[in-house]
Parts: structure tokens; sequence; C-alpha cells
């Protein structure tokens, strides 16, 4: 069995070979937002340039940097020369900088998106000077971008594995334990619960076999951060978990996703595979008497597969339909066993809070929300990325100081955060604080960490038919108010957009709503009423123009939506008899 | 060429024999004949509730619950477009509106001549880069046509279609 620090010094002396050694290295961004900006085609372009000018250079593959806007990018390392970022590469930019800067010695500014490097690069502007990097404080992301995610070898050479070496070796599980719970880190999926406490139950149900389940369902438009650290950096979830397994006493995770996200999936397959190999996954992990296993489930279309008992039925090959509580997971789980469910940004925090002490990151953030909040910037915004800051930065800061306002310098209208459920939220409350609690409070759930900006050009009825469409096509059935709740909300919104409004509709949308909130068993159908409300609240002037006034303020709503017009009762048992026939 | 009865119960058998995943279970049999076939068929149903242990009624449950999973067998092309309301602010609703006009379609479904099928996705995980579009598989956003502006998008992407509709 070779010792942790002989996998570490191999890894060290190759990754060193690649950053300081006497070749070039060339790393591009093939993260989903990278291949839907043109990725793949960058990469092919560069390697057939490399081979036809006969430049001998290190190629790879990373993941996603978080520059979103300025997807695909080229980032390019030369032996003495400075690291350099090329933004909104196509492939004849590519052979421009390959012929300039890889085979000869011009960096080409003009093509620079910015210098990663101490000293100052002429021309170049400085990372650290980059508005939307600034700002940022990496944690979980620290790798993202950097190392690629199909080398375990990058990854523990960054550090990497070295939490768990010195946890699994010279820690207890209770001393790991105590050092999340001293991190004060609050769960990133949505329900923001103390993680550590949330172990503690876990570690206290009884073996042999506990899960560990990881949730990468991500389901929520306008959150990408799960799939964007899986894609990334697997081996930090990865980490992550084996160390929540060790804390708690558990022997199996099991990382959730929704089929069809190849990238997140191949990566972290791979992964897994690797980490079996250099023995930090199986038994006896390096060396100890800790054993623990690993495996990937995916799930089907289904938003409501995101919820923890849902999430559980649907590992075990059912309907992602949620369980009554109690009994919580921590007692019955997937397949009746003790199981912890966490999101993929809380388990990808704890290799860095074993590794540095839970002291340190609760340094970080708030008094409430400790540590920093992983941000996903869509929509009508200039800079749009996956970007990590410190808690308790206002949104306003996002918003204008790192994402740069809206791209024609419109007026921001609203910001829709949390996911469809989470409601919107008007420009003039953004001065709220990044803070678990400072934001429900203002009425809007930081949630998974989606900030989707909409200029004044939007429509809050649109927008809440928009969210309400979503949330009826995807509840799972069980619960009639939310199932029958929903639909009759879309019914009386279609009718508002329409212009078709009937005086009573304002009244019974809101006893619907009530009525879901009431009566169902998980967030779908408890938060469903949320867009509706908060439009309602903060935008009262847009429905009462198109239910007095007849018109809509922006024009949005002339334009008809088109929305799946189904729900998951779709098949009838007739229809599915005549399709065996 | 008509695959007989025996050819189609070979591949859905291995199809199921071949599934990455650990642990099986209905759905995880479901995806991997859904990845395999393109759809589930009658045939398929009754293969899996005998491999996992089953009943049909189990199966189907399973099956018609996921809105992934389709029943017929898809057209030659498989095109998304995302309606989430990242893609919905950056102008998905002209996209939609282009593509089903040029396929002919009121709704998500198949074209008569089964050259492309039709979905509405909710998200498809790029949303910095929206409105998106997926083609076979392959994620389509305004910059990999090096076009910003909605309109030529738009346009775009109905020439795509179209030589889909050809080819």
């Amino acid at each position: 069995m070779t010792s942790f620090d002989e996998i570490y010094s191999k890894s060290k002396s190759r990754y060193q070979e690649l950053e300081s050694g006497n070749k070039p290295w060339i790393r591009i961004g093939t993260a989903v937002c990278g291949e839907a900006a043109g990725s793949k085609e960058v990469v092919d372009r560069i390697k057939s340039d490399l081979r036809s000018l006969g430049v001998d250079a290190n190629v790879s593959e990373v993941g996603c940097i978080g520059l979103c806007y300025a997807e695909p990018i080229v980032d390019v390392i030369k032996p003495g020369g400075p690291r350099i970022f090329y933004g909104n590469v196509n492939p004849d930019i590519a052979s421009e900088i390959v012929k300039s800067y890889v085979s000869e010695d011009d960096y080409r500014p003009d093509l620079a998106l910015a210098a990663m490097s101490e000293s100052d690069v002429d021309g170049v502007m400085n990372m650290k000077d980059l508005p939307m990097w600034s700002k940022q404080v990496r944690v979980a992301l620290r790798n993202c971008g950097n190392i690629d995610p199909m080398e375990i070898g990058q990854y523990i050479a960054t550090g990497g594995y070295a939490a768990l070496d010195k946890a699994v070796n010279s820690m207890t599980p209770e001393e790991v334990l105590k050092e999340v719970q001293d991190s004060g880190l609050r769960g990133r999926g949505g329900a923001a619960f103390p993680t550590g406490t949330k172990w503690s139950f876990l570690a206290r149900s009884p073996g042999p076999v506990k899960y560990i389940l990881c949730n990468c369902e991500e389901g929520d438009p306008g959150a990408f951060n799960d799939k964007g650290i899986l894609e990334s950096d697997p081996h930090s979830l990865i980490e992550g978990t084996i160390l929540a397994g060790y804390a708690s006493g558990a022997s199996n995770g099991i990382v959730f996703i929704r089929h069809g996200h190849e990238g997140p999936i191949n990566r972290t397959l791979a992964a897994i595979e690797q980490a079996y190999e250099l023995g930090l996954l199986g038994n006896n992990i390096l060396g100890s008497s800790f054993s623990f296993d690993m495996e990937v489930s995916l799930t089907g279309d289904s938003y409501v597969a995101g919820e923890e008992t849902a999430l559980m039925e649907s590992i075990e090959g059912k309907r992602a339909m949620p369980r009554a509580r109690p009994p919580f997971p921590a007692a019955y789980g997937v397949w009746g066993l003790p199981s912890n469910i966490n999101n993929i940004k809380s388990l990808s925090y704890v290799p860095e809070i074993i590794a540095k002490g839970g002291e340190w990151f609760a340094g970080i953030g708030t008094d409430g929300s400790k540590g920093t909040a992983i941000l996903c910037l869509s929509g009508n915004i200039k800079y749009s990325g996956m970007i990590e800051v410190p808690m308790g930065l206002t949104i306003n800061q996002v918003i204008y100081d790192i994402a740069g306002g809206t791209p024609d310098g419109r007026k921001v209208k609203f910001l829709q955060t949390g996911g469809p459920l989470g409601g919107v939220l008007p420009d003039e409350k953004m001065d709220v604080e990044l803070d678990f609690g400072a934001m429900s409070q203002a009425g809007a759930i930081l949630g998974s960490g989606g900030l989707i900006v909409a200029d004044e050009r939007a429509c809050a009825v649109n927008m809440a038919r928009l969210l309400v469409a979503f949330c009826q096509y995807e509840s799972c059935g069980k619960c009639f108010p939310c199932r029958l709740g929903m639909t009759n909300l879309i019914e009386i919104l279609e009718r508002v957009s329409n212009f078709a409004s009937r005086p009573e509709d304002l009244e019974l949308m809101t006893n619907i709503g009530q009525n879901m909130a009431a009566g169902s068993l998980c967030g779908h159908g408890q938060l469903g009423w949320n867009p509706v409300q908060s439009a309602l609240k903060y935008f009262p002037d847009d429905f009462s123009a198109h239910m007095e006034e007849k018109r809509c303020i922006t024009g949005q709503c002339a334009q008809q939506i088109t929305t799946p017009q189904r729900t998951r009762s779709r098949w009838s048992p007739v229809q599915l008899l005549e399709l065996k026939v | 060429m008509a695959e007989t009865r025996e050819q189609h119960d070979q591949s859905i058998k291995d199809a199921l024999m071949k599934q990455n995943a650990k642990t099986v279970t209905v759905l995880s049999s479901l995806l991997a004949i859904q990845d395999s076939l393109g759809y589930i068929s009658g045939r398929a149903i009754d293969q899996i509730a005998s491999y996992t242990g089953s009943t049909l009624n189990d199966v189907w449950g399973v099956a018609s619950f996921y809105t992934n999973f389709r029943f017929s067998p898809p057209g030659e092309n498989f095109v998304e477009v995302c309606w989430g309301p990242t893609c919905h602010l950056l102008g998905a609703q002209g996209v939609l509106d282009c593509v089903l006009g040029e396929l002919g379609l009121k709704e998500e479904g198949d074209t008569g001549d089964r050259k492309v099928s039709l979905k509405f996705n909710t998200c498809l995980g790029a949303c910095s880069q929206g409105p998106l579009v997926s083609v076979n598989h392959k994620i389509i956003g305004p910059k990999l046509i090096g076009d910003a502006n909605p309109k030529d998008f738009q346009n775009s992407v109905v020439k795509i279609i179209s030589d889909l509709k050809k080819g």
C-alpha cells in the first residue's frame, strides 16, 4: 500500500512539470457553458494547429472558471511567461493565439481578457482588477477552471485529499464532526439547515450500512453551480462525501444526478473510478480502518426528485414523490436505511474546512450565515457566470459591482432568486445582504444560488405566469392542493395576462395559494404560491394594469406564451393500454 | 428494414444487461432502454418487469411519471428548446415560435415525416449562455453561431432545423 505522501509527491512533481516545465500549457474551459458557446470547436482547432505548426504543448480540458460571459475561454501559461486568459475565443482567434503566443512570444494584448500574475503584464488587465474576479473568495470553487477534472493527480497536487488523509489517520470521527459544527456551515440546497447538526443525527443512527446522498438533481432553472462543481472539480465533492461518511459513520455515498447532463455524469464517474484506483475509496481508505463506497445514481426528468424524500424514492427506482416525515431520513432513508442528504455545494466546502479548520471558515461571512455564497448569474446581465463571494455582500454589490448591471444600461426591474419557488425581489429591495435570514425576511430565498436578473422590459405578471407554468408542469401530483392548485393558478394567470380576468380572481388566487401552502407535503406545494405572492406584493401596478386597464405596461403579454400543455398525469390508463397493443 | 420481434427483444435484453448503473432498479433499466432504443416499447415494459422482479403496473407507473420517457420511436433528429425563466427573459419564446412554425407543429411532438422530434426543456444547464436549444444532444447558444442578437439567432436556428428536415 502506497502512503498518501508518495501519491502526493508523485502528483506534485507531475503538476509542477505542467505549470512551470519547459512546455506551454493550454487550458480550455469545456464545461457545458463553454460547450454551448463553442469550446469543442476551439479545442479541435488548437490541437490541429499545434500539430501543423509542430509545437509541443500540453493541452487540458478544464471545467468552468465562472466567467461564463467570456466563454469559450482559453488560458495559456508559458515557461517563464505570464498566465494569460483569452475570452470569447472562436476557432479563428484560437489560431491567432497559437500562432502568436504559443509558438512565438507575442501575448496579444488585443485578444487577452486578463492576466493572472503577481506583477502587471503590459497592456493586459490583471485578474485581480477584473470586476467579476476581484471580490471573489473561492473555497468550494477553488479548483474550478484551474485543474483538469479528469486527472486526480492535478487535484491531489493542489492540496486535494490531504484533508481526508489527515482525518482518517489522525482525527476521530467526532473531531471531524466538531470541525464542521464549529465552521457554522449551513446547507446550500435551499433549507439552510446546519450541516454538522444533520450529520450528528446520522452519527447516532445504527449502522453498519448508512448512506450519504449527494444531491445534484438541480432542476432549478437559473442554477448551474452543482453541475458546475461536478463538471469542474468532482474530487472536491468526492472528498467531502468521504469526510461526511467518516464523521457520521456512513458506509456508502450516492451522487444523484439528472440523466442527460453528460459532462457532470461522465466526469464524476471517472473521478470515482480514479479515487478507487488510488485507495481513496473502498476498503481501508489510506491504510486506516475506515471503508467507504461511492456510486452514481441517475434520475429521469422530474423537478421534485430534488426534494430529499422524493430523491430517495427515485434512487430506489420509483416515482419521485415525497414521503411523509417523520420518519426523517436519518432514521429511515433510502432502502429504509439511515441516510443523510446534502447539496453538492455544502459537501464541496468540507475538504477545505477540515484542512484549514472550522474557525477559519466561520471567519468568512456574517453571524447567521458563515462562509461564502456560490451564485449563478444569468438573465439580462452584463457578466453572467458562476461566482463565489463572502456572505454579507449586498445583492446590489453583486449585481452592479461584480456583474456590471444590465448589458445595455436598462434599469433592473426585479431579481428572481432561489429557483422558481423563490419569488421575485424588486430593484429597491436589492440592498439586502446575502444572508439566509435577511434574504428570507425580504421575501426571497437564497435557495440554491440562482440569481436571474430581469430588466424593465419584463412584466411581473408574465414572469409569475411562466414560473407557475413551470411549477404546474413539475408538480409530482401526490398532494391534490398542489396538483390542482397549480393548475387553477395557471388558468387564472392566463386570464390575467390575456386581459380577461374576473374581479374575484385576486382573492381566489390568494385562497388557492394559502391552501396549497397548508396542504402539501413538500416545498413544491408549500412554496408554490411564492412567485405569485411576491409579484403581487411588489408589482401591484402590473397586475392592476392587466386587470383593470386591460393592458400590459411592458407589452410582453401581447405575445402568447407557449409552455408544455401537459401534466404528469398525461397518460391515462386507456392510452397506456393502447400503446401496449 | 423493420426490426423483427426477436431482434427487438434482443436489443432490449442487451440494453438491460449492459446498463451502467451499479444498483439496478426499474428507473435505471428504463433509462438504459430509452438511451439505447430511443423509446420505451410495450415489450420493454414486460422485460423490465421480469428483469427487476416488479409488476407491469410498477414499471408503467415509473415510466409515465418522468417526462423524458417516450413510448413511440423518436424521429430521426431530436430538438429541444429551453423555456426556463432565464431563457424566457433572453427571448426563448421567439425561438420556440420560430421552431414550431418551421416544423409545422402546435406543441412538442414529432413531425409527420418523422424527421424531427421536438421537446420543450425546462433547463439545459447552461443558463449563462441563453437562450438555448439542443440539436441531437449538442447544446447551441447564440455565441456558438457567432451572433449576439436575438433575431439572427432565431434565423440561424430556423436554418439548422430546415437543414434537418431536408437531410
